[in-house]
């Protein structure tokens, strides 16, 4: 009904094509559980159902672009393409839809890492044995509509029930395609945003129930008008709890490690590339316009987790990289991550336009920066059959430069646009961050920030530190003092030549090792006398990996770019602030 | 007081007795036809058991929107024995829909265990006529017999399986136990009828007011009693206790009646009794029920946590517990209501009514899929269901939405929307505190209810290695535990407990999707 109600003549462009864009995956989802129709079955019920995968999550990305083309830059602050329909009067919840200049970098970012994911995939078959391509591709679908549907839906309530649509598709691509400990991690990812988000429920339904209404447009015009202090504050605490557990913010980060550390390549790529960025999106949307008063009140406490964030990110990182501390690249990337978004707390909790729009381009530059380096040490992992710093780099280094050059200069830009260089995309947030900590909004303590800037600012040394020695440990070294891959992981076709992306994934080199057999057997197969060098990047990966590149590129090279589309909208959310 | 012959003889109106009559009738004619029909044709009762409840609920359809009355007092018209409005159709829309998938899962349980079939099919639809006339009473007599036409048929039911020894024990446990119940019931109504002279709700109600103040306690006694054989049949805390046994003595669709039309028939009593007999005594009874509500939700849910999975019968032991939880927030708007005055209480309940329909359409689901388990896997362990999905996904997709309903987690969108229905209820009435433990509690059922789903989609366990082979696997049965399980890998959901699952199924969906369908109860006034 609702689908169709949008799709009545008189619906405009925009509007049918983000409707489509979030009832595309969803619809693909169910189609991908079906057979095939004659004529697409391809080679194999596998490989039909892969690249049924690629093209949903392309048609969406297409889908999105358009909409992002036909967008009015000039009206960037109002909502776009937005659709209004009735779905539950009893309760007052309307299906509203529609995007502005905060949410639309982060759809097409989605839609992009989706589909990056997908064609990853397609090439990397998910392990056989954990379940079937369908359900993967199934999943991944459902994942890329709860995430969309986050980042356009208009409606506390629609907020809620999007951002827990994300839960179920991750739980399961962890728990069956995840790594070493991928039960316990995958349920502590669930209990921890379940009961965050729980919570966070319950501050939605405060605020629908006290202002009268679920419509996030109406209540972010009021401003808290009609929500009392009290409220506000309560409000505030109890959604600021739920967002910052997905965010993840410091205390409460310690599933992020641990699911990431098991999540597969593409799991852990989606996660750090837009499920964190769900937490951000929501204290932007909902906190700071709809209880300004609660949000003031709580920002200086924000500010100082998001300080600890940032220190105890990068000072966890430096302790996993040093030698015989048996670091875990991945959970190395998944603290720097908790470092990251210690930013982007940071600059939310200024209340100034330099601030807030610092933490949405942060954002999206760590949804790219860390979905290249979580695709990178997936493809190392690949290769090598181990993610452990200590068995990749033994005593002098992996020498990555030597064995692998381009996946190793790759890894480099990855690690240096990470640590935030100047022209590179991870740069303009924290800087924007740190500026709007300099001078935060009124009625904050300038002292209080200024201290918090300070720090962060130490902290980014540090985060260049162990980024600088992830890279010597990784990319240096000496090839032929480097540890061989394990016999039984190394690839069955000692293929360095770039295959073509058309190849195949029955004949794409490579078959992802099954992690068990990685890390457990990695130790004993050391002796056995294969090549060093192993096969560099392969032509499917350059058309994963080269878009993330050039757009870390653009966006650091050409910051007006986001920010001419997030500071009008930042505007319109914080009204009366002039910084 | 003399009144003219013409005034004895009652006008009835048979439309708005339809749907207990269809049933009835149709209970007695299966019950003749069993004697005439032979062995070969016995499954045509069953389906005839299925076609009675359409046709009861086709029924309903000439009373939509209308709100009929009869067997009213000659003298006060007001005052009626039997009423047809929207809370008495929605409530036996309700007890049709569960009698129709009870009936539909008990076609192959009363073929497969050889139980007498025209008296299962009797016991079952007199239990439903019951379950039926019950909302429309509005007098305590008709509600009492309503009320134990309703049970008395659920303990042949469960004593029915010759020669199952857990079968008669349950029976005779929740028999006893229900008589003691109704005993006390009829207590209070005669202590009622004695302050008041009336049987009728609405006259109970002034009564009530204008009582004599040496009658006070008496009164007020009455007023407690009658709602114990209610709390009882809802299974609400104290009287829970032969909920675990009787669900797992009974042969499974019979728990799923039993969990739904029961418990139905127990909340809609609670309603009717409370709300137009005692608004009076609000304060009597509104903090014992709002108490009961908290403690019933805790229990049930804190034993249903503590289920192992590995025990025989723990899937049916932990919804038994569950539905003792589920139970407590059913009645949450009730003692809402008792803090709220004027219209605004018979608008409140609402909130029940709606929680009512997901909780019956999802727990049903649930049941039809247990059933569908235990068929194969007969000690119906929450492990039998690890792996589900790999050999049957329809099952374990449907089960895992009904799960997740109940728990109230999305996708399972109704089931979210009814418990915050019922959430805004408690809030509305300054039951803060209620609402805090309710919040805990449906934290509490997320555990094991996600536990249960996680179980669904993990890899089956390797038989050989399967410790649940476990107490009673000795070497002789352990070749057949292994053939059980080469048997449940090959048990395709088919005939009539795949359409009772889609059916269960497409009604939680569409109620998904469209929650309002379910909702507009949570903002109208019923009565």
């Amino acid at each position: 009904m609702t689908a169709l109600n949008a799709l009545v003549p008189g619906a405009s462009a925009p509007q049918l094509l983000l409707v489509a864009a979030l009832l595309l995956p969803l619809l693909g989802a169910v189609a991908a559980l079906l057979p095939a129709p004659p004529g697409l079955r391809g080679r194999s019920p596998e490989q039909a159902v892969l690249r049924h995968g690629v093209t949903v999550t392309g048609a969406v990305l297409l889908a999105t672009v358009v909409l992002a083309a036909g967008f009015d830059y000039d009206r960037a602050g109002d909502i776009q393409a937005e659709s209004d329909v009735s779905w539950i009067p009893a309760f007052g919840i309307r299906l509203h839809f529609g995007v502005d200049g905060i949410s639309l970098p982060l759809l097409v970012l989605t839609a992009l890492l989706c589909f990056l994911c997908a064609l990853y995939s397609y090439f990397v078959a998910p392990p056989r044995g954990a379940g079937s391509p369908k359900a993967f591709v199934a999943l991944l679908l459902v994942l890329e509509t709860g995430v969309l549907a986050t980042f356009a839906v208009l409606d506390l309530v629609l907020f809620f029930l999007a951002f827990e649509m994300v839960l179920i598709p991750m739980y399961f691509l962890i728990a069956r395609w995840g790594g070493a400990g991928r039960a316990p991690a995958a349920w502590k990812f669930v209990l921890y945003t379940l009961l965050g988000s729980v919570v966070m429920l319950l501050g939605l339904l405060l605020i629908g129930l006290q202002g009268g209404t679920f419509d996030m447009v109406a209540l972010a015009t009021d401003n808290g008008a009609s929500l009392t202090r009290t409220t506000q504050l309560v409000a505030v605490l109890a959604i600021g709890v739920g967002l910052a557990v997905k965010t993840p913010m410091w205390p409460l980060h310690s599933w992020l490690p641990d699911a990431h550390t098991s999540a597969p390549t593409v799991g852990s790529v989606l996660l750090a590339g837009v499920l964190l960025k769900m937490g951000t999106y929501g204290l932007v949307r909902i906190v700071l316009p709809i209880a300004p008063e609660g949000a003031a009140h709580f920002a200086p406490y924000l500010g100082a987790f998001a300080v600890v964030g940032i220190l105890y990110g990068s000072l966890a990182c430096l302790a996993l990289v040093r030698r015989g501390a048996g670091g875990d690249l991945k959970r190395l990337i998944a603290y720097s991550s908790v470092g990251h978004m210690g930013f982007v707390l940071l600059g939310i909790a200024t209340l100034t336009r330099t601030g807030v729009n610092g933490a949405l381009f942060a954002n999206v530059a760590h949804g790219l920066i860390t979905g290249l380096l979580f695709f990178l040490v997936g493809a190392l992992k690949e290769r090598t059959g181990s993610t452990d710093l200590d068995r990749l780099a033994a005593t002098d280094g992996a020498a990555l430069y030597g064995r692998s050059p381009r996946l190793g200069g790759l890894l480099a830009f990855a690690a240096i646009a990470s640590l935030g260089l100047p022209g590179l995309a991870g740069f303009w947030g924290e800087m924007l961050a740190l500026l709007g900590a300099y001078d935060p909004a009124e009625g904050l303590s300038r002292p209080t920030y200024l201290v918090f800037m300070v720090l962060a600012a130490f902290g980014t040394l540090l985060t260049a530190a162990y980024l600088l020695l992830v890279v010597r440990r990784v990319c240096m070294g000496d090839p032929n003092e480097a540890p061989r891959p394990p016999a039984d992981t190394t690839p069955s076709a000692p293929d360095t030549t770039i295959s073509s992306p058309t190849s195949s994934p029955a004949s794409s080199p490579a078959p992802a090792p099954s992690p068990e057999t990685g890390s457990g057997a990695a130790g004993p197969a050391l002796s056995a006398p294969t090549s060093a060098a192993f096969p560099d990047v392969r032509g499917y990966e350059y058309a994963a990996w080269v878009p993330l590149v050039a757009l870390t590129l653009l966006t650091g090279l050409w910051p007006g770019l986001l920010l001419h589309l997030t500071n009008p909208a930042v505007q319109n959310l914080l009204p009366g602030v002039t910084r | 007081m003399t009144y003219a012959a013409a005034d004895l003889v009652q006008s009835v109106d048979w439309v708005a007795l339809a749907p207990p009559t269809v049933v009835t009738v149709a209970a007695l004619v299966l019950l003749v036809a069993d004697l005439f029909v032979d062995e070969r044709r016995k499954p045509l009762l069953g389906w005839g058991a299925v076609l009675a409840t359409v046709l009861a609920g086709l029924s309903l359809l000439p009373l939509v929107g209308e709100r009929r009355s009869t067997f009213c007092l000659v003298g006060d018209p007001g005052s009626c024995s039997y009423t047809a409005d929207t809370f008495t159709l929605t409530v036996q829309l309700l007890v049709l829909g569960a009698a129709l998938i009870t009936a539909l899962l008990s076609l192959t349980l009363v073929r497969d265990a050889k139980l007498p079939a025209g008296e299962y099919w009797f016991l079952l639809l007199a239990s439903t006529a019951g379950a039926v006339l019950l909302p429309a009473a509005r007098d305590l007599a008709t509600l009492v017999i309503a009320l134990e036409v309703a049970s008395l048929p659920v303990f042949a039911l469960l004593a029915l399986r010759a020669g199952d020894r857990r079968g008669s024990e349950a029976a005779l446990k929740f028999f006893l136990s229900s008589v003691a119940a109704t005993a006390v019931t009829l207590m209070g109504v005669s202590l009622l009828y004695a302050a008041t002279g009336s049987l009728h709700l609405n006259r109970v109600a002034t009564g009530l007011e204008e009582v004599d103040p040496q009658l006070e306690t008496l009164a007020a006694a009455g007023v407690v009693l009658t709602l114990v054989g209610f709390a009882f049949k809802t299974a609400v805390v104290p009287f829970h206790f032969w909920v675990p046994d009787t669900y797992v003595g009974a042969p499974v669709p019979v728990a799923a009646f039993l969990s739904v039309v029961g418990k139905a028939v127990g909340f809609v009593g609670l309603i009717l009794v409370t709300l137009l007999a005692f608004p009076g005594h609000a304060d009597t009874w509104a903090p014992a029920v709002a108490v009961l509500a908290a403690l019933t939700m805790s229990v049930g849910n804190l034993a249903a946590m503590r289920q192992r999975a590995e025990t025989r019968h723990s899937a049916v032991r932990l919804l038994a517990w569950s539905s003792v939880g589920q139970a407590g927030y059913l009645i949450v708007p009730l003692a809402a209501a008792g803090y709220m005055s004027g219209e605004e209480p018979l608008r409140v309940v609402g909130a029940s009514l709606s929680y009512a329909l997901m909780y019956a359409a999802v727990n049903l689901g649930a049941f039809a899929v247990a059933t569908h388990v235990a068929r194969s896997a007969p000690a119906n362990r929450l492990t039998d269901y690890r792996g589900l999905y790999a050999r049957n996904p329809p099952a374990a997709l449907a089960l895992g939405f009904f799960l997740l309903c109940l728990a109230g987690l999305p996708p399972g969108v109704i089931g979210l929307f009814a418990k915050v229905a019922v959430f805004g209820a408690a809030v509305d009435a300054g039951l803060g505190w209620l609402a805090v433990v309710m919040a805990l509690n449906v934290v509490l059922g997320l555990v094991y209810y996600l536990r249960w789903t996680a179980l669904l989609f993990q890899p089956a366990a390797d038989p050989a290695a399967d410790p649940a082979a476990g107490p009673e696997a000795d070497p002789a049965t352990r070749p057949a535990s292994a053939s059980g399980v080469r048997a449940r890998t090959t048990t395709p959901l088919r005939g009539p407990t795949a359409l009772a699952v889609a059916l269960t199924a497409c009604v939680a969906v569409v109620l998904s999707g469209l929650p309002q369908l379910a909702l507009r109860f949570a903002s109208t006034t019923l009565f």
